[in-house]
């Protein structure tokens, strides 16, 4: 089957053309990825029409999307999220979410265990853990990089992470104690593989409902300040 | 020509669609919007972030029940219009995003219109093309301005707004400080009918001498209803509600008109279109009537339902900029919250 990938809930905006076939693992057609935060609305749909050419496959021979759900960035993540739910609705073919970290965990050839991390802002960062099967174990949650280096020291201990990648591992290396591999933006093909099991089932879509981990900012108004001296 | 519309540019996520016939001439075939107003209740105010939440979860939804409506597949409109500014950027985002999805995946054009110059279209679906030159004056919960519309496609002047306060946002706060609802428009209203207009006289802003004569101000007029309200409360005495409510509506109803009489004087224009949400209120519209009456101005005013944010009035800027011949916007159209009035200008 051909799949279209999207991500934008990191600082790339990334659209991607997928064969999945079978039981082999996914096959990359067509990839475009840019690295820009703020070009999120911009770029995508370009994106996506220029690898669809490259891949030489038309929007109407595509059985299925696969959209990254975050955790990320809220205004950049939705950009990813309703492209996604338009394309499907207008194409009439399934849309499945899947984790960003969970497609960017897919992607990274790690031995043990490992621990994704994105940047959240506010100096902190949104993470998942994965053991040696590939399973999530912890996450996504979004902490202080200090706060998950404790976790990672105590409660997570047993799981006995040694390796972190993702697009902020190298700065938060050295506090994590673990060895960074290489893999940093979420792929097309780790977005599809970490959606392989719904696709090839042919399940039903989750609800496309982004990973946001944090309520809006918004605070109910106290009593009214008064204007006048009192 | 069938055009769709898609607006998200505040807590408003609306789809529309209009057929434009050869005469200029619109029919209005869908007009959905699902609101996100109830959410921002608890708040006193629209809050970006919940706004933005709830146009990604209604977009989808809204657009299958605009094309329902219609009777309609996106493979049998012509062209799709998007409000790609001014507004709120993160909900700008989805919109935008959303639209260039469906004219990605149906081939169909897309353009990226301004939200201001798709409120005075919104008079064209029931009341025809406008004249080549009339005045516009939006009031809304986000905006307040005089347009000088000389053409919608072709030359549209802001000269005058707000140097504060959108009015709306002034019947929000005033409605805070009665202890009514939020949004304050309608309960305002409803309470100045049991009212005297003339019981305080409140301030009118920018009406002096030495003033920009176009601009509005409603942060003073706020002030000016806390502090009467405090004097008041000092006393023990009870606050008459209605009295102050009406006298307050009295003063925005006034300096609106007034402003807007004048510039349509001065710019020796004889149509005035009013829209925006607070376009639905009963003084506004009562006295703009009687003021254009007597000046010789003919009044056109959408329907309530077309005055607030809505996809159709969208579709209708888009179906006047299409056949105006325009280009469609490039495939890397962005929301803009400074985009310029007249579209590819």
């Amino acid at each position: 089957m051909l799949v279209l990938a999207l991500d934008t809930a990191t600082p790339a905006v990334t659209a991607g053309v997928v064969a999945l076939d079978g039981d082999a693992p996914p096959e990359l057609l067509a990839e475009r990825v840019t690295v820009d935060p703020r070009a999120h609305t911009e770029l995508l749909t370009p994106h996506v029409t220029a690898a669809l050419d490259e891949a030489g496959v038309r929007l109407d021979q595509l059985d299925a999307i696969v959209c990254g759900s975050g955790p990320g960035p809220f205004t950049g993540l939705r950009v990813g999220m309703v492209t996604g739910a338009a394309l499907g609705q207008a194409l009439g073919i399934p849309v499945h979410p899947v984790s960003t970290l969970d497609a960017i965990a897919y992607a990274t050839p790690f031995h043990t265990s490992l621990l994704v991390v994105t940047d959240a802002r506010r100096r902190e960062v949104y993470w998942s853990v994965y053991c040696d099967q590939g399973w999530r174990v912890a996450g996504p949650h979004v902490d202080k990089p200090d706060v998950v280096a404790a976790k990672l020291a105590d409660e997570l201990e047993p799981i006995g992470v040694t390796e972190v990648s993702g697009p902020v591992a190298q700065q938060h290396a050295e506090l994590f104690g673990l060895t960074v591999l290489p893999t940093t933006y979420p792929t097309p093909v780790g977005l599809v593989g970490a959606a392989a099991w719904p696709l090839r089932e042919g399940a039903e879509p989750e609800p496309l409902t982004p990973l946001y981990l944090r309520q809006p900012d918004a605070v109910e108004p106290g009593a009214r300040k008064r204007v006048s001296q009192a | 020509m069938i055009v769709l519309g898609i607006e998200t540019s505040c807590d408003e996520t609306g789809v529309g669609i209009v057929r434009r016939h050869a005469d200029g001439t619109l029919e209005l075939l869908a007009d959905e919007v699902a609101s996100s107003v109830e959410e921002h209740a608890r708040f006193g105010g629209v809050v970006p972030e919940i706004a933005s939440r709830a146009h990604l979860q209604a977009m989808a939804p809204t657009m299958r029940r605009a094309l329902d409506t219609a009777g309609l597949e996106l493979s049998t409109v012509d062209a799709i219009a998007v409000t790609a500014g001014p507004g709120l950027a993160g909900a700008l985002m989805v919109g935008v995003a959303a639209a260039k999805a469906y004219s990605t995946a149906s081939g169909k054009p897309l353009y990226g219109v301004n939200h201001l110059a798709g409120h005075v279209a919104a008079d064209t679906i029931e009341h025809g093309p406008l004249p080549p030159r009339c005045l516009a004056l939006l009031v809304s919960g986000g905006h307040s301005q005089l347009l000088l519309v000389e053409g919608l496609t072709e030359k549209i002047t802001e000269i005058g707004a707000t140097i504060d306060d959108a009015a709306g946002e002034a019947y929000d706060k005033v409605a805070r400080i009665l202890g009514l609802p939020y949004p304050g428009g309608p309960p305002i209203d409803k309470l100045a009918k049991q009212g005297n207009p003339r019981a305080i006289a409140f301030p009118r802003g920018l009406t002096g001498q030495r003033d920009a004569p176009f601009d509005f101000s409603f942060s003073g007029l706020k002030t000016a209803v806390a502090r009467w309200v405090e004097k008041h409360e000092a006393t023990g005495a009870e606050i008459p509600l209605a009295d102050v409510a009406a006298s307050f509506q009295e003063a925005v109803a006034d300096v609106l008109t007034a402003k807007a009489i004048r510039a349509a004087r001065e710019h020796e224009v004889d149509t005035m279109v009013i829209s925006g949400g607070v376009a639905a209120n009963s003084r506004l519209g009562e006295l703009a009537r009687e003021r254009c009456a007597e000046a010789g101005i003919t009044l056109r005013v959408p329907r309530p339902r077309l005055c607030t944010d809505n996809g159709a009035m969208i579709a209708a800027l888009g179906a006047h900029v299409v056949a105006s011949g325009a280009k469609p916007s490039p495939a890397t159209l962005a929301a803009d919250t400074s985009l310029p009035l007249v579209y590819g200008s």
